[in-house]
């Protein structure tokens, strides 16, 4: 499902099978055993992987949720959780580790650093992994509760079963570009723009 | 807190070095002595050594810029005498239009090793003697400048697109070769090449 | 032996410049073998650990020159967590700086609280009531405990036994119970304000910390149980990674890492805050300042932690209904309900939070203990609400820099067991 048009084929969009009973079910099948055993890629860094931790404890646990066995080994993995800051030192590890998980592949941002920046808008942070590598669920929090994190993959979940092979889209791999950047630059900068009562925290005394 | 009492370190200091002790004061109950960069090794030295002030443990060495821009850079190094239970609080001014070097003391505390590191990483001052000074917390090639200068802007000088374009092209394993590791111990060794790269901060590539 | 004669005569093999054998398929031309200096010489192997590494502790990067399994050179590589703390410090009221401070040491957040607001009421020459100093001791203690369990559970995991981890990491979960009722957060607590503290204990808050005193010591006698006479744990901590007194003040340590090494330093007892002299606890002391002593001391200094609690819960019956803040109305904001009907209350709460408290022209260093050794925070102030130089020391920073000495000569698998004993955070060394 990840393959593309060959160059130079004529442009008209005639899906190959259409959804019936059959897809469906398949659908289902695949979607199923994939959403309820997520392999995660822990990438922790800060106080979200503390968080992170708890949640795979005993009190929290999420075993349950079919996280059983943290994959530290990209190759291995499902599901890449950014927990914690991102500077840009470590940009080009986190995008490294995104490329060499293998499809099908998902990315939940825990926390607030991790969905935008935070509270460090500073020359170091990377205002949202989002910049980096294309992420699927944003779990607010400074950290989310071990609560709010098993709903972020809840939701993830529910993304997954939602998902069907006849979509063209599904398994493409978006690389980082030509020019060096997974986004354009303008949406770069504008989405890193401080907004609201931040855009007075850059004035010192 | 108390009355302000300085340190018996100070009268100590006046009398082996007479007019090299600039000046002293006390604030919120700590001592805190001036001296001039040319000197500061010694008197370290000193601190450290001397059966009465045995200043055996350095506790930090930091640097502050202050926001009024005609005041001098300050290198501070805390010490700490561990028997005595005493501290002491040394500084340095260095002018800014002039290059902000001073010695290094990892001759005397090895601890001063990444101290130093990150003084010089965040400031731009470099300290003479030092086995290996490169940055620590940027990547050594980090191109906008050092980070807690006051003309430094807290979101940097590059716009937020380009930062990330410089972060994503450093290959993470650039900077895993043998050379970077035998630097400490044989700087003198490599070719003049490779040193006149790493003078530019730039460090070694893998193949 | 003559294996290696026989490829080399039927000329599918030649020899490099160092000995060793090139094989190559029958009718392959062999490139001409690149120059030895090109080439990392064939005998050391160049190991990348890290940044993103289960046994790292967080996003420390480490790279190791093997001789085989023994470790020629370890460099560490720091840096991967900088978040620019130091600079954005001075782009805040010194209020606005303790959210701040949760996030440095994240596994210890109220220590860290205590510490900046300490050192900022040392800048300001404010001296805190007796019910606020208690309370801090109690966020203090209560901070030991929850990092080094943090430290047992994972060092546990790098050396292959997980079940501690889960134990003690319930531990963990009963303390954050309570600090999540004494401030709403598990982690991110921000608990003191400069002059007193966010908010005084709840109902049922010295009941639950009595009856975590009197049920924690019997985890940590489980685990010590499992651990300390355990012959792989004994095998692979005791003589691992030793440091000498006289090194281990030289290299700045400070914290568990220099009292397993014999020195006697903790600054409760040398710089005594907050009314530390005044509490009854002792402190371990290790010999060699290997693995296995630091795991010692550090056990000891939970049990140790809890004693200091329970005392600290008798004296808070003594102070029912003392005040928590200073009574003065330029530094602690005046309760809601004032703040709208009384226009002085009004007026002090605006400039309170519109401007800013306003710190005297001066500087102060102030050392605590931490959980990972001695934290420092060093501030400079030109008189204004925003601190000109805010420097963090950070207790880990220099206990890392300490990691090439120990891992000289020894095995591989040691190095992950010695990089777990030094007990670091990197929020805290890259800050």
């Amino acid at each position: 499902m990840g393959l593309t048009q060959p160059e130079g084929e004529a442009g008209t969009e005639v899906s190959s099978m259409s959804p019936n009973w059959v897809t469906t079910r398949l659908d289902a099948l695949a979607n199923w055993s994939r959403a309820n055993s997520l392999w995660p890629m822990p990438f922790g860094t800060a106080c979200c992987a503390i968080e992170f931790m708890a949640t795979a404890a005993s009190r929290y646990d999420l075993a349950r949720f079919g996280m059983e066995r943290m994959s530290f080994s990209p190759r291995q993995a499902d599901v890449l959780i950014c927990a914690g800051r991102l500077p840009f030192k470590l940009a080009p590890v986190i995008r490294k580790v995104w490329d060499q998980m293998m499809q099908p592949k998902w990315a939940i941002s825990m926390g607030a650093c991790a969905s935008s920046g935070g509270i460090f808008d500073t020359y170091t942070m990377v205002q949202g992994i989002d910049t980096i590598i294309p992420v699927d669920v944003y779990v607010p929090g400074c950290p989310p509760r071990p609560e709010g994190l098993i709903y972020g993959i809840q939701l993830l979940q529910k993304k997954i079963k939602g998902e069907s092979f006849l979509d063209p889209d599904l398994r493409q791999e978006h690389m980082v570009g030509p020019e060096g950047l997974f986004l354009p630059a303008r949406k770069i900068d504008e989405v890193s723009e401080p907004f609201g009562n931040s855009v007075h925290q850059t004035r010192s005394a | 807190m108390g009355e302000a009492t300085v340190s018996p370190s100070v009268a100590a200091l006046r009398t082996r070095f007479g007019g090299a002790i600039l000046r002293h004061q006390v604030s919120c109950g700590d001592t805190i002595v001036y001296v001039p960069a040319a000197r500061a090794h010694e008197i370290l030295a000193w601190l450290k050594d001397d059966p009465g002030q045995r200043f055996n443990y350095l506790t930090d060495i930091t640097a502050v810029e202050y926001r009024d821009a005609e005041r001098p850079l300050e290198v501070v190094w805390q010490l700490r005498s561990l028997a005595r239970k005493a501290d002491l609080r040394l500084k340095v001014e260095l002018d800014k239009t002039a290059p902000l070097v001073v010695d290094s003391v990892f001759d005397l505390w090895k601890g001063a090793d990444w101290l130093e590191r990150e003084v010089f990483d965040m400031f731009g001052i470099s300290f003479t003697g030092h086995p290996d000074l490169r940055r620590i917390l940027m990547w050594e090639t980090y191109a906008e400048g050092f980070p807690l200068r006051k003309d430094f802007p807290l979101r940097g000088h590059f716009s937020r697109a380009e930062q990330t374009r410089q972060a994503l092209a450093a290959n993470p394993e650039a900077h895993y070769s043998l050379e970077e590791l035998s630097i400490a111990a044989a700087y003198d060794e490599l070719p003049a090449d490779m040193k006149d790269r790493l003078a530019h901060g730039e460090r070694g590539r893998v193949k | 032996m003559s294996t290696r004669t026989l490829e080399v005569s039927l000329g599918t093999a030649t020899l490099d410049p160092l000995g060793n054998v090139i094989t190559a398929p029958l009718g392959v031309q062999l490139p001409a073998y690149p120059a030895p200096q090109d080439d990392l010489g064939g005998e050391h192997m160049l190991i990348n650990i890290g940044p993103q590494h289960p046994a790292t502790h967080g996003v420390l990067r480490l790279v190791v020159e093997l001789d085989g399994e023994t470790v020629i050179r370890v460099v560490p590589h720091i840096g991967y967590l900088h978040s620019g703390f130091e600079k954005l410090g001075e782009y805040r009221h010194y209020n606005q700086i303790i959210p701040l401070t949760d996030r440095t040491d994240y596994l210890s957040p109220m220590a860290n609280n205590v510490c900046l607001a300490l050192a900022a009421e040392k800048l300001m020459g404010i001296t805190i009531t007796e019910r606020c100093a208690v309370l801090r001791v109690i966020a203090c203690e209560m901070s030991r405990i929850i990092s080094h369990i943090v430290w047992l559970g994972t060092t546990g995991i790098d050396l292959g036994a997980f079940t501690p981890f889960l134990w003690s990491f319930y531990q963990r979960e009963r303390i954050y119970n309570l600090q999540e009722a004494w401030t709403g957060a598990r982690l991110t607590t921000s608990m003191t304000r400069i002059g007193g503290l966010m908010a005084d204990i709840p109902d049922g808050f010295e009941t639950g910390l009595r009856d975590f005193c009197r049920t924690f010591p019997k985890v940590l006698q489980e685990v010590d149980t499992m651990f300390t006479r355990n012959a792989i744990w004994c095998g692979r901590t005791q003589g691992v990674g030793p440091l000498s007194a006289e090194d281990a003040i030289n290299y700045s340590l400070s914290g568990p890492m220099l009292r397993a090494s014999g020195v006697d330093y903790d600054v409760r007892k040398d710089r005594p805050y907050l009314g530390y002299e005044t509490y009854d606890f002792d402190v371990p002391v290790g010999e060699h300042g290997d693995i296995y002593d630091r795991y010692r001391v550090r056990l000891e200094e939970m049990t140790q932690s809890t004693r200091i609690l329970e005392q600290a819960l008798d004296r808070l019956e003594r102070l029912r209904g003392a005040p928590i803040n200073v009574a003065d109305p330029r530094l602690i904001l005046p309760p809601k309900s004032r703040a709208m009907s009384d226009m002085e209350a009004m007026i002090f709460h605006f400039k309170q939070v519109m401007e800013g408290v306003r710190a005297p022209v001066g500087e102060a260093y102030l050392g605590v203990e931490n959980p990972k050794g001695e934290l420092g925070y060093y501030f400079v102030s030109d008189g204004s609400a925003k601190p000109v130089r805010w420097r963090i020391r950070p207790p880990s920073f220099l206990n890392l820099a300490v990691l090439p000495k120990l891992c000289e000569g020894v095995l591989l698998s040691d190095v992950i067991a010695i990089n777990a004993s030094i007990d670091i955070v990197m929020g805290e060394i890259d800050r």
